[in-house]
């Protein structure tokens, strides 16, 4: 840490403990918005609160008071609230109702900031994006101990979210998964719903001071996500988005100080970096996550095509083995049969060389002893399938070997069994080709 | 709206016996009424087939039936009591598209939810209670399938989680919305089955139900609807042609199956 210029312990310390405390305290509900897709209200709430905290500053002339504390969260749920009212009597979808609400709440908070900051010391400019390296500035002196007053007041509420989560983990998950049944079970679905409402309207509040209105939503939405990614089981995932929230917040610190001076500038704000942060872990996990990542749904839709293709280059080999004993093919050859790219060849070619069931010989290849056996019982369930195909299902033989291309790719050595004594053990297939053993 | 007094003493005398007592219930959406002053009486220990084409009102019965919408007048008795306090006596299987089956949670988690509600609120789920979801899933035939998460099983074997999470809670009544829809034949062999089974165990089932020619091999009682009660009673004597054309009138689609449904019907 001494080697990244201008770290002070004293200082940029506090400011990854607030950073962290923020992020794994919005993260917590931010699990059931995202379940729930309502990420939008989260946002709208984290605006929402803007007047209510204004007002506290009119009023007190401080920031730190328990009446602004309850103000805000006090609008927050007005937000959550008017929404519904503005989509129940309004006929519109919910978007546009709170579209209407936080714009509205959030403008007018704006104007009330701007009125105030006349009286008060206050700048617009930390309601948007925080000022989360004041935070080691103001200090409480706790049992002796002189902490500043955003880590108390965000240890708190990170302490009242992890409460909120496990005391209430069953019904959460139950009214965001099947509200109905949380009602007809005696949960009533509304009043969770509105409970949540009030815990992300707490941590709005809480987050405000470090890292704003507008990046608190990404505290909130942008870990959970990431963490939705990685996981399909949802105690794993609230764990992971806790663990994406540190982190994001740590990086964000240490990016704000470090990636600026790459480029010959000032260090940066911290809250804009642990967005960013955030957003670029999210990124990661859209690309690589282990079974929901772009890579790996690719890899997975190619792998069928793969095998298919590889097995098929088995099976051709095999068959000009029958033909034409101890004779390689040409790569070109190949190619020509399996009606492949010259890419497609060269890759599976290497490939199954290096799971050592071809090997190159002079003019091209040749199958190993351990692809001549898998081939065998490709080009044996081809031809078993045709005969199947012929005496059971009477398709005529002119459409014979498509199908049987098709089937054999799927047939197992258990398939195989069962096909030769639905077909009486065949020699021969309908083209009058011998039936190769099973190995 | 207070429905306590008007119900005389006779009719709550009979309400007690009956495992589903509705009078007068009205349901309406935004003013428009979906449900109009429906009466019903379910008898115990049948499977109940709730049949009407689309929009006449079938899952709000249901919904209304556990207050999950409003009513706008009228009274449900369950075993005699309001849905408040007969909660722990009913099963209730919504419809399978009413939920996000992206969801994280696996078949096992979904079970173990009919559980929630004699859990209670903030206590945990423990491992006595997996274990009764546990043997929930294995009677509907997917113990195999308990930690796979639930967007990966077949729509039959979602339908079959669903049967589960009501059946691991012991109810008398179960209401079920459309188990039927869009399973493959063998789900629906072995959710007839199952139902069968609670029924000899003295269970009461109520079912939205939408193929006709199934009707009379399944139900015994019949509750006909289209906005308004057409007819209710025994299979043999509602599932007739003049009721089934006044429940689907004008829908001619519908009428020649439901007509169908009747010869066969009449033919064995």
């Amino acid at each position: 840490m001494s080697g990244i210029a201008g770290w002070n312990w004293q200082l940029d310390g506090w400011i990854v403990v607030a950073g962290v405390l923020c992020a794994v305290a919005a993260a917590l509900p931010g699990n059931f918005l995202v379940l729930r897709k309502m990420s939008m209200l989260g946002d709208g709430i984290s605006h929402g609160v803007l007047p209510g905290l204004a007002a506290a500053f009119f009023l007190t002339g401080s920031r730190s008071s328990l009446p602004m504390f309850l103000g805000a969260v006090l609008f927050g749920l007005l937000t959550a609230v008017m929404t519904q009212w503005i989509r129940d009597f309004g006929h519109v979808d919910e978007g546009a109702a709170l579209g209407v609400t936080f714009t509205a709440l959030f403008a007018l908070g704006l104007v009330m900031i701007v009125r105030a900051a006349d009286r008060v010391q206050l700048d617009p400019g930390c309601v948007l994006y925080g000022a989360i390296e004041l935070t080691p500035l103001d200090r409480w002196t706790l049992a002796g101990w002189e902490i500043p007053r955003v880590v108390v007041v965000l240890s708190v509420v990170l302490l009242l979210n992890l409460v909120f989560v496990s005391l209430l983990y069953k019904e959460l998950k139950l009214s965001s998964f099947d509200p109905a049944l949380a009602t007809a079970s005696g949960f009533h679905a509304g009043m969770l719903h509105y409970l949540l409402m009030v815990v992300v309207a707490v941590t709005a509040v809480a987050s405000f001071e470090s890292v704003g209105n507008i990046l608190v939503v990404a505290m909130l939405i942008v870990p959970p996500a990431t963490a939705a990614l990685l996981t399909d089981r949802l105690g794993r995932m609230i764990v992971a988005s806790a663990v994406l929230a540190a982190l994001s917040a740590v990086l964000g610190h240490l990016g704000a100080l470090v990636v600026p001076v790459w480029f010959g500038y000032r260090s940066t704000t911290t809250s804009g970096m642990m967005a960013f942060a955030a957003g670029l872990l999210f990124l990661l996990a859209a690309l690589f996550a282990p079974r929901y990542g772009w890579l790996a749904r690719a890899v997975r839709q190619h792998q069928g095509a793969w095998r298919i293709l590889a097995e098929d280059l088995l099976a051709v080999l095999y068959r000009w083995d029958e033909r034409r004993p101890g004779q390689s093919v040409s790569r070109e050859q190949l190619q020509k049969q399996l009606l492949s790219g010259p890419l497609a060849s060269r890759v599976v070619l290497i490939w199954q060389r290096f799971r050592g069931r071809i090997r190159p010989v002079p003019g091209g290849w040749r199958l190993t002893d351990h692809g001549s056996r898998c081939g065998r019982e490709l080009v044996r369930s081809h031809r078993l399938w045709e005969q199947y195909l012929v005496s059971a299902a009477g398709v005529p033989v002119d459409r014979l070997h498509e199908e049987a291309e098709r089937l054999e790719h799927f047939t197992g050595e258990a398939l195989r069994q069962r096909l030769g004594q639905a077909t009486n053990a065949p020699r021969r297939d309908p083209h009058g080709t011998p039936i190769p053993p099973e190995n | 709206m207070n429905t306590e007094q008007t119900a005389g003493s006779v009719e709550v005398a009979r309400a007690s016996v009956a495992p589903l007592w509705v009078q007068d219930l009205t349901v309406a959406y935004h003013r428009r009424p979906v449900l109009w002053d429906i009466e019903l009486e379910v008898p115990r220990g049948q499977l109940v087939g709730v049949l009407g084409p689309n929009g006449a009102g079938k899952s709000t019965l249901i919904k209304a039936v556990i207050g999950l919408v409003p009513c706008m007048s009228g009274c449900v008795r369950i075993f005699g009591q309001p849905y408040r306090r007969s909660r722990h006596r009913v099963g209730y299987v919504p419809q399978r598209e009413s939920v996000d089956w992206d969801f994280p949670v696996d078949a096992l988690d979904v079970v173990t939810m009919g559980l929630y509600r004699q859990i209670g609120w903030f206590r945990p789920v423990t491992r006595r209670h997996r274990q009764t979801a546990m043997e929930a899933l294995d009677r509907v035939g997917i113990a195999d399938l308990a930690h796979r998460q639930i967007s990966q099983l077949s729509g039959g074997q979602q339908q079959r989680a669903f049967l589960a999470r009501a059946l691991v809670h012991d109810a008398d009544l179960y209401l079920m919305d459309e188990p039927f829809a869009s399973v493959d034949a063998s789900t629906e062999r072995a959710i007839i089955e199952i139902l069968r089974e609670m029924k000899s165990r003295g269970k009461t089932v109520l079912v939205v139900h939408h193929d006709l020619q199934t009707v009379s091999d399944y139900f015994d009682h019949l509750v006909l609807l289209n906005l308004r009660l057409v007819a209710q009673g025994a299979t043999a004597e509602v599932f007739t042609r003049e009721n089934l054309r006044a429940t689907y009138g004008g829908r001619l689609t519908l009428l020649d199956e439901a007509t169908e449904a009747m010869r066969r019907g009449e033919g064995t």
